[in-house]
């Protein structure tokens, strides 16, 4: 039976690394030398078992596991990119309109000194936070806060950077009356008129409609372990199958791992991740994720601001698998 | 999903919502439309292309787009056989030119009946090129939405449609050159979230549910209890998602008033005489 939380997936691994912090502490606390040995050798036990689980689990993921990992609570979120890829990040809020969106971030900030415009899906670690953020979820007034700082970065001829990390946008009746649609296409839309360079990097989870809804991109990078989906793979299996609990097998049918897309060439590059997961260390993978946007930037700023938007817009005009009878 | 009382023909037909009797010849002169409870029933892409555009004015293209299954997804290849089979279609999209009291338009017609209309690459594909069309020849793109939204059978595939079709959205925008979009039941999910919703007037039919998440999710989702009238036509429009709703006797009026209001400044070598 497959797990249904990247927790519970992980069981044994938490468990051993928990065993490993306590014996760590016993160490330091630990004076008379024999015993200090003999706690060593303990620790150097567990750390061995510890990189065989790592590396069992690690080598032997589905699409299913990379559904987990995809949205695993300790991997970075936006703002932790934020603050890991850029600098004199300044958060700017809401969208003029109605209010301000916590699933959705936003701002200026530096990238290697390059004054930039940045926005985010943004998710919550524990429950507290979570429901602050919504699940991640973004509402209209998400979209739109979206498009008044992408019109803002046009304005001021400032490259966007987008970080995508979300299940799915708001679903509820107060999105719907907001028009949570209209949100998302016009999102879309405004993308397409920006000549400013935009590159969006997913994250963690690429989830449909609220997804794509920041991600009108010149480039679209992804995380090895992200995923990408038209549909999240329970809904898929609910629909299908009538059985969202046949996640894992619609997990596989709608080949939404990094490397499908990438292989279908629907992601432009794929950002390898420390051996693990993304979470097992933030910095590294902070590093190959800012060396990533700004050599594209720096690919980027060959075009012309004209050339920029053709060029966004001929990489989704090409994009369709199709026969001619 | 049943493609509506005309698939028994027979003298009399049943009404799907109120359940009444009509008189077959009395249902397809009104349109389809129920004379006892008003309720607009689902067109086929040919009812809507005869009902809408002058006679023998509708010119085909792309007839030849068929869907392949990129992802080798379960089942996929049998549900397109069986779609084609039931609608003699190849896709859920039917595109070409027509004229309307005259002036010569670029149009897409969805058909739910093949796989609930959903936007796969062919549907993808036939919406842009449609709008490309209207903006190359300057001519005004009307599109009639009817879809549960993206094909998920094929994947991210599906997704980049909603990008690629408000991509030629954007297009026709910054050419001065007009979107109507109509939409039918049922317009949900990511047709409703793609180019449908930034056409630049959106008309609707009565009672179509129109909507972004299946209902049930979206009820789930919420504390606040939904409206009676929830995903419907009439409740985009009070929310201001959508222009006008247009009974269907009148679309075909409102239509072409619009086409003659918003093209207006396009070249008047394009108004074909009818």
């Amino acid at each position: 039976m497959a797990a249904n939380t990247w927790k519970e997936w992980m069981q044994g691994l938490i468990e051993l690394e928990e065993l490993i912090e306590k014996l760590r502490q016993a160490l330091d606390r630990e004076s008379e030398p024999s015993e200090h040995q003999r706690i060593e050798a303990r620790l150097k036990e567990f750390e061995r078992r510890r990189d065989v689980v790592l590396e069992v689990i690690t080598t032997r993921m589905g699409p299913w596991e990379e559904v987990l990992m995809a949205r695993a609570e300790p991997r970075p979120y936006t703002l932790d990119y934020i603050e890991l890829c850029l600098t004199d990040f300044i958060e700017l809020s809401g969208d003029r309109r109605y209010g301000d969106d916590k699933a959705i971030v936003g701002g200026t900030a530096f990238l290697d000194g390059q004054a930039v415009v940045v926005v985010g899906h943004q998710k919550g670690r524990n429950l507290q936070e979570r429901t602050f953020r919504n699940f991640g979820m973004a509402k209209p007034e998400g979209y739109r806060k979206a498009m008044r700082l992408f019109r803002m970065a046009e304005q001021f001829r400032l490259p966007v950077v987008t970080f995508v990390d979300t299940p799915a946008a708001d679903p509820g009746v107060e999105s719907e009356s907001r028009g949570i649609s209209e949100a998302i296409a016009e999102s879309m839309r405004v993308m397409f008129s920006l000549t400013v360079p935009v590159v969006s990097v997913v994250i963690g989870e690429g989830g449909s409609g609220g997804a794509i809804g920041i991600a009108v991109a010149n480039k679209v990078l992804m995380l090895e372990h992200a995923i990408y989906s038209v549909i999240p793979p329970e809904g898929c299996a609910a629909i299908l199958w009538r059985d969202a609990k046949k996640g894992p097998e619609a997990a596989a049918a709608l080949r939404l791992t990094a490397k499908g897309a990438h292989e279908f060439m629907l992601v432009d590059r794929l950002l390898e991740e420390p051996f693990g997961g993304a979470h097992r260390d933030p910095a590294s993978v902070g590093e190959t994720v800012k060396k990533a946007i700004v050599e594209e930037f720096e690919a980027l700023s060959k075009f012309t601001p004209s050339e920029l938007r053709e060029q966004r817009y001929s990489r989704f005009r090409r994009m369709g698998m199709y026969e001619t009878a | 999903m049943s493609a509506g009382p005309t698939a028994a023909p027979g003298r009399f037909v049943q009404c799907l919502h109120c359940r009444k009797t009509l008189f077959a010849k009395d249902f397809l002169a009104a349109q389809k439309v129920c004379s006892y409870c008003g309720h607009h029933h689902r067109l086929t892409w040919q009812e809507r292309v005869d009902w809408t555009f002058d006679p023998g004015s509708f010119e085909e293209t792309d007839v030849n787009l068929v869907s392949v299954d990129p992802l080798s997804f379960p089942e996929y290849r049998e549900k397109l056989s069986a779609s084609e089979a039931k609608t003699g279609l190849r896709d859920s999209v039917v595109s070409g030119t027509a004229t309307l009291e005259g002036h010569r338009l670029s149009v897409a017609i969805a058909d739910f009946a093949f796989m609930g209309g959903s936007m796969g690459s062919v549907a993808g594909e036939k919406i842009t090129r449609t709008l490309e069309l209207g903006l190359e020849r300057r001519m005004p793109s009307v599109i009639f939405c009817a879809s549960g939204g993206a094909r998920m059978q094929e994947g991210l595939w599906s997704l980049m449609q909603m990008g690629k079709t408000v991509g030629a959205v954007e297009r026709c925008r910054e050419s001065g050159v007009p979107f109507i979009a109509v939409f039918t039941d049922p317009t949900m999910a990511g047709v409703l979230a793609s180019y449908a919703s930034v056409a630049d007037v959106i008309l609707a039919e009565p009672r179509a549910l129109v909507g972004f998440a299946g209902s049930r999710v979206s009820k789930q989702a919420q504390v606040i209890k939904a409206p009676d009238d929830f995903q419907t036509a009439e409740f985009a429009h009070r929310s201001g998602m959508v222009d006008r709703i247009v009974p269907r006797r009148e679309l075909r009026s409102t239509l072409a008033t619009l086409v003659r209001a918003l093209g207006a400044a396009l070249p008047v070598s394009e108004k074909v005489v009818a």
